[in-house]
């Protein structure tokens, strides 16, 4: 499932879309230049090495699928929250730096919670340590929330789904 | 309806260039430039549909690009060996 | 049908349109930097997707709209990325975030790289 070879092709089949989608016309010339010029981003990408099953941009897009409906409900949410504090004339907001466990064990898996806590409003990562995750948050109302783990849970069962190309995860 | 939503792009931009104006630290600049950057990119896209030449929006991919690329390496310099009086 | 996806869509932009200003109001009103990366977010991560997904809307199935979403997913992306590297490079550069919460453990000496050590503390 997850040979160097597949992972090469697939890579090239979705440059080549991009290309194609991107550009809009199909002329013979412009063709040939898509192809070289997909086949120039497959050389360089060999060499450095980028292309593997967890870096692999098709898998991942596959993997965190379900994930994203979930995370763009929690960014309204906290948008909405957000916004509520910014336009009150008291202006109820408590900067607060904490800290939480990311039970992710792939690094990809890492930085998408990491991410998806600066995506969101409200809170942004600080720093990455290992897998204790530095966060700052605007009011510290938003920490519980945080803290229950919930978000920490969904990236881990993402990541968990379409597994057959990683280790297990450790049970908790 | 377009026009609306350039406005309001463009009230945005202003406030965002007052922060960079007002600054204090480096940062807020970088933070009120990066904001700006991203809201010309919207302003690019909707007036492609203003003006009904959707060939604008390859220019707002490439300047999303360029914006990213110039936020890091802004911060790159300050962060290792920009001039040290400019930090705080 | 049509007049439901225009209806849907003008709301999504008039949307967009109002947090990059709630966003924005807030860049000015609030009180230290770490804050203001929020509003920040605000803008990135609500008023572009709502601005862009409008246009989609707008634009029905062609080539336009596939363009818009590489610029939806791109936007998604680097957003976050930038907002953790300002955030980085501040605490490098010595600016202080504000209060600790007692879940974080020992409080850093002071900077980011002590935040580090105190973790594995």
């Amino acid at each position: 499932m997850n040979s160097k070879p597949l992972n090469f092709a697939l890579m090239g089949l979705a440059l080549l879309a991009i290309w194609l989608l991107l550009s809009g016309l199909y002329k013979p010339v412009l063709l040939t230049f898509a192809v070289l010029s997909v086949l120039l981003t497959l050389w360089l990408s060999a060499r450095m090495g980028v292309i593997d099953a967890e870096h692999h941009p098709v898998w991942a897009v596959a993997r965190y699928l379900p994930y994203w409906p979930w995370l763009s409900v929690e960014i309204v949410k906290s948008s909405l929250d957000v916004a509520r504090r910014v336009l009150s004339p008291a202006m109820p907001i408590s900067p607060t730096v904490f800290e939480v466990d990311a039970s992710q064990h792939t690094t990809m898996g890492r930085v998408v919670y990491a991410n998806s806590i600066t995506l969101t409003p409200g809170t942004v990562t600080l720093a990455l340590d290992g897998s204790r995750l530095t966060v700052h948050a605007l009011s510290s109302d938003t920490i519980d929330y945080l803290l229950s783990g919930e978000m920490d849970r969904r990236v881990t069962r993402a990541e968990g789904q379409r597994a057959g190309n990683e280790p297990e995860p450790p049970s908790r | 309806m377009i026009i609306a939503a350039i406005l309001a792009i463009m009230v945005t931009m202003a406030l965002a260039v007052t922060r960079a104006l007002l600054g204090k630290t480096v940062y807020d600049r970088i933070l009120a430039v990066n904001v700006f950057g991203t809201k010309t990119v919207l302003l690019i896209a909707a007036l492609a549909f203003l003006t009904g030449r959707p060939d604008v929006l390859d220019i707002a991919l490439a300047y999303a690009l360029i914006n990213f690329i110039g936020v890091i390496a802004v911060l790159r310099y300050f962060e290792y060996g920009g001039p040290e009086e400019d930090l705080r | 049908m049509d007049l439901v996806i225009d209806l849907l869509s003008w709301f999504l932009i008039l949307v967009g349109g109002a947090f990059g200003i709630i966003g924005g109001i807030g860049l000015l009103r609030l009180p230290d930097f770490f804050s203001r990366i929020h509003a920040a977010s605000l803008t990135d991560s609500m008023c572009a997707p709502c601005i862009i997904g409008g246009l989609m809307l707008q634009s029905g199935l062609s080539l336009v709209t596939v363009k818009l979403a590489f610029l939806l997913v791109f936007l998604f992306l680097t957003s976050p990325t930038a907002s953790h590297a300002l955030a980085k490079a501040a605490l490098h550069g010595g600016l202080h975030p504000g209060a600790r919460h007692p879940s974080a453990g020992e409080p850093p000496a002071n900077g980011g790289h002590e935040a580090a050590d105190g973790a594995q503390g």
